[in-house]
């Protein structure tokens, strides 16, 4: 038996490589199930839920129940369904996720590549505040929304988006420009260039990888956060997450479970896709971004 | 002499313009980050109930806290459940990642099925997990429809175990995550160590158990100190998953927190709690990060 000459060279018998591929199966359907289910009972009508099997295909299929998620599902007071929130949450991501991934740009460009005294100390700072527990901030953030009178707004969840997310997105820019040649930027500094032309004609045009991760990273945090979003915009201006949990602990009536798995997925719809198009980018840059494994 | 002061002030300018662009992020994080930490602290060593006021009553709300019996609980419930949680994490995810190490046929979909879930809400997650768990609509009716009459899985309304449906969840989201950590640190190993390992005679049970795991322990420590401050900060998904119940059982630090400042107005009491899981964190991040830190230099 010779090595093979590929990267790993492990050698396994027969029994063990059907007990691997058994487990790994197992493993998927463990993962696959709760989603499968969920996909599988919103698309059933309601007395075949209650009544049947949760495994079994829908006898009749219906849509009704996504319809029903979207635009006239009672969501807290109002039938309105999740459509109004789903917008706010739109409108919450795109600007939070465009500021702060320009914000870390930049802060990782200087960082790296305009270095000064106590840089990494400051550097320390921000990285910490990725980690912190977001309940030491939520007692002063309501205090300060208030002040600056938009609490409960999208324009409040904007800002504190940004300002958390600030740490994670100046972490990945800062490890990868640290890879990046400083003699290309003491060239161009030398050639005359200014700190912008050469963060415009230098580090822009190679950041597309990094560009790419820090936006799914903060497309699905900002997405995906229900703290400050509960705490901050409990009303009509609630983002997406904190509706879906209104509509789902909804005390009142017949509990529409069709509706509510619809609710959850619309809910997981954004970033599902994006993850879908892009993950790959996403797991390479994680690894070479927050895990030096 | 002119000319010569004007490329001064562009030097100086150009001096200037990088800490000029990194002042308003950091403003930002020093106010509403450390700030705010430090309003926190200040906070807890006050009177506040429903809006913060500034008679400062020492320790009393960290005596006060102590002696609460749902602050003891929530903590023995993160402990269950943060040790689990780390653990099950770290043992399933290595446990894949070396599976999958082997030139597995279809490496390329089962990988994008195990790490799916963490692109989810726990919202969604606990919403899944919550309906499946289920014992009237979930499992354990479908097992008793297929027949297997004396199933039971209520471990979800039950106060002794209704914590363990909290790691079942967490678990299925992110142990997806640390087997890609995994994966990534088996990748990089050198393939001349393994081989010369083999080439000695080592078993596979012997090369993964001497040489491999060592080698990762990078992977390791990165895994757990990203699941442990998961743990810790655990929120949403004991919201959506049982809401803190059944009674007390799944109370989190995380959910005493928010329901002691906003619902039972206790906001001194609230801010304590606060500080008391920003210090278990920092506790284990800082001397991480202050070793990668130092580390990259």
């Amino acid at each position: 038996m010779s090595a093979s000459a590929q990267n790993q060279a492990v050698q396994t018998g027969r029994i063990t490589r059907t007990f691997i591929y058994v487990f790994l199966l197992v493993a998927s359907l463990f993962y696959l199930l709760p989603f499968f289910i969920m996909l599988v009972n919103s698309l059933k009508p309601l007395s075949e839920i209650t009544g049947g099997n949760m495994m079994a295909l829908p006898q009749t299929w219906t849509i009704e129940a996504w319809g029903a998620a979207w635009s006239t599902a009672q969501v807290g007071v109002e039938p309105t369904g999740l459509r109004p929130y789903f917008w706010n949450s739109i409108k919450m991501v795109v600007p939070a996720v465009v500021i702060s991934t320009v914000l870390g740009a930049l802060n990782g460009y200087v960082l790296t590549k305009w270095r000064f005294r106590y840089d990494t100390i400051l550097f320390g700072l921000m990285l910490f505040s990725c980690f912190i527990p977001f309940q030491i901030v939520l007692i002063p953030m309501a205090r300060i929304l208030g002040m600056l009178g938009i609490s409960g707004t999208t324009t409040g969840l904007i800002l504190v988006h940004v300002v958390y997310g600030i740490g994670f997105s100046t972490l990945y820019f800062r490890n990868y420009y640290a890879a990046f040649p400083t003699e290309l930027v003491r060239a161009a500094q030398i050639d005359g260039a200014g700190f912008f032309q050469i963060f415009r004609r230098i580090m822009l045009p190679s950041s597309g990888p990094i560009i790419v991760v820090c936006v799914i990273w903060q497309f699905t945090n900002i997405w995906n956060d229900f703290l400050f979003g509960a705490s901050f915009a409990s009303g009509s201006g609630a983002p997406m997450t904190v509706a879906l949990n209104n509509l789902v602990q909804s005390s009142t009536g017949v509990k529409e479970y069709n509706v509510h798995f619809a609710g959850a997925i619309l809910a997981a719809l954004p970033t599902l896709l994006v993850y879908i198009v892009a993950g790959r980018f996403f797991v390479r840059g994680l690894m070479a971004g927050s895990v030096k494994g | 002499m002119a000319q010569a002061s004007d490329v001064d002030f562009k030097t100086k300018l150009q001096h200037w313009i990088p800490k000029v662009v990194l002042s308003p992020s950091l403003f930002l994080v020093l106010l509403f980050v450390y700030g705010f930490i430090l309003f926190t602290v200040y906070l807890s060593f006050t009177d506040s109930r429903i809006l913060p006021s500034y008679g400062w009553v020492g320790f009393e709300n960290y005596s006060k806290l102590w002696r609460l019996s749902h602050w003891t609980t929530s903590l023995t419930n993160l402990g269950i459940y943060a040790f689990l949680y780390i653990t099950i994490c770290t043992g399933l995810g290595l446990g894949l990642a070396i599976f999958l190490d082997q030139k597995i046929r279809g490496e390329g979909i089962l990988r994008p099925i195990y790490l799916y879930p963490m692109a989810l809400s726990f919202i969604v997650t606990g919403t899944a997990w919550k309906w499946f768990l289920d014992p009237g609509i979930g499992l354990e009716h479908t097992m008793h429809l297929w027949g297997w009459e004396s199933f039971k899985f209520d471990w979800i309304k039950n106060r002794d175990y209704a914590i363990y449906t909290v790691v079942i969840a967490a678990v299925w989201q992110t142990s997806g995550f640390v087997m890609a950590m995994f994966l990534a640190g088996l990748r990089g190993i050198d393939s001349e160590i393994m081989k010369a390992a083999q080439i000695d005679g080592a078993s596979n049970w012997n090369l993964y158990r001497r040489i491999v795991i060592p080698l990762l322990r990078p992977a390791f420590l990165s895994a757990f100190v990203i699941l442990s401050h998961l743990a810790i900060k655990s929120y949403d998904l004991v919201i959506a998953l049982t809401g803190g119940g059944p009674g007390r059982a799944t109370e989190l630090p995380a959910t005493f927190m928010y329901s002691y400042t906003f619902t039972r107005n206790q906001m001194g009491i609230g801010a304590s709690s606060a500080v008391i899981m920003l210090m278990t964190i920092a506790a284990i991040m800082i001397p991480y990060l202050y070793a990668e830190l130092k580390e990259k230099k």
